[in-house]
């Protein structure tokens, strides 16, 4: 019986539990496949210009980031991006609040290594201002980033799950948010 | 219950919320303009405007214009008299026209928020809406028309 509890207890535990031997740095590396996802790398963008897809090609119909991260004056993100996903494959995704990160902060991280990658998120010019506490929340309840693991149809999500995310993050955070590896 | 407004009538649906709003204007109002294309967002043949904005009908639940304008190419005039209807008719635009709707709605949304728009912003605003027949050309020269005989009904 005390075996069962054992396990039953282990089997509980949250991801922190699982892994308190993983550095600040280590757990940040964990957290980076998420981060390089096409889930976040396609809104993440340095150009105007968002991507589409698994292989990040650019989104049709000539879309644009727009001066408020939302589009140009006519071709909105909500002209055709709902607070739901299209049910059809191929039909938008959506969630509520989808948009770009802002012209002045595109927030972007493509082709940072590790190091490069830590760094330019954790600095407030470059990550539109946030805190660290920011960062985590960000991670753990914007409907964007939540969005990623329900993507919709023909859409694949980040490949560990969010809670687990979430953790690394934090543990990378609660450690010191090393950029050393 | 969902209540709205289309063209400046009040209208109502109650069934599924998540019912495309194309449906409810097509089947239920009895509004064609708005054609059904792709059913994917991808044509632009849906376009009407909910508060002026261009939207995509055939992915937009109707419970999404709850409380608001929306417009149909029926209601961008009474007379045909709306600057992009007149060019339309002036250039002859369409060919065989099953995407126009969208078309003159897009145009109609653009020339609303830039009166007289460059072949950039024309290009950066219709690049949504797709014409198998290949009318580009005369949908860009009925935009800069239109815009046009917005200026003239501004001087007058």
């Amino acid at each position: 019986m005390s075996r069962l509890i054992a396990c039953a207890v282990f089997l509980a535990a949250p991801a922190f539990a699982q892994k308190p031997q993983l550095g600040s740095f280590e757990a940040f590396r964990k957290a980076a496949v998420v981060l390089r996802h096409p889930r976040c790398l396609n809104c993440h963008i340095p150009g105007d210009r968002p991507m589409t897809g698994p292989d990040a090609t650019l989104h049709p119909m000539h879309v644009k980031r727009g001066a408020d991260s939302s589009g140009t004056p006519v071709v909105r993100c909500t002209t055709c991006h709902q607070e739901t996903n299209g049910e059809l494959p191929h039909s938008p995704p959506g969630s509520k609040e989808w948009k770009l990160p802002p012209p002045a902060r595109p927030m972007a991280w493509v082709g940072l290594d590790d190091q490069k990658l830590c760094a330019a998120i954790l600095s407030p010019k470059v990550n539109g201002g946030m805190t660290r506490d920011k960062l985590v929340q960000h991670m753990d309840s914007d409907p964007r980033v939540l969005w990623s693991w329900e993507p919709g149809p023909g859409r694949e999500a980040p490949p560990i799950a969010h809670r687990e995310f979430v953790e690394l993050i934090r543990i990378w955070i609660e450690k010191g948010a090393s950029c050393a590896a | 219950m969902i209540a709205f407004k289309v063209n400046g009538k009040s209208a109502s649906f109650d069934d599924d919320p998540s019912t495309p709003l194309l449906w409810v204007l097509r089947d239920n109002l009895q509004l064609t303009g708005a054609k059904y294309g792709c059913g994917i967002a991808r044509c632009g043949a849906c376009t009407v405007h909910i508060d002026g904005e261009p939207v995509r009908t055939c992915v937009t639940p109707v419970s999404r214009a709850a409380g608001r304008d929306v417009t149909t190419i029926e209601g961008l005039s009474t007379d045909l008299g709306h600057p992009v209807q007149r060019a339309w008719l002036e250039l002859q635009t369409p060919q065989c026209g099953y995407c126009h709707s969208g078309q003159m709605m897009t145009a109609a949304a653009l020339l609303s928020k830039i009166p007289s728009p460059t072949d950039a912003d024309i290009d950066d605003a219709m690049s949504a809406n797709l014409c198998r027949c290949g009318t580009y050309h005369r949908i860009r020269a009925s935009i800069h028309r239109a815009a046009e005989l917005m200026a003239a009904g501004r001087r007058k």
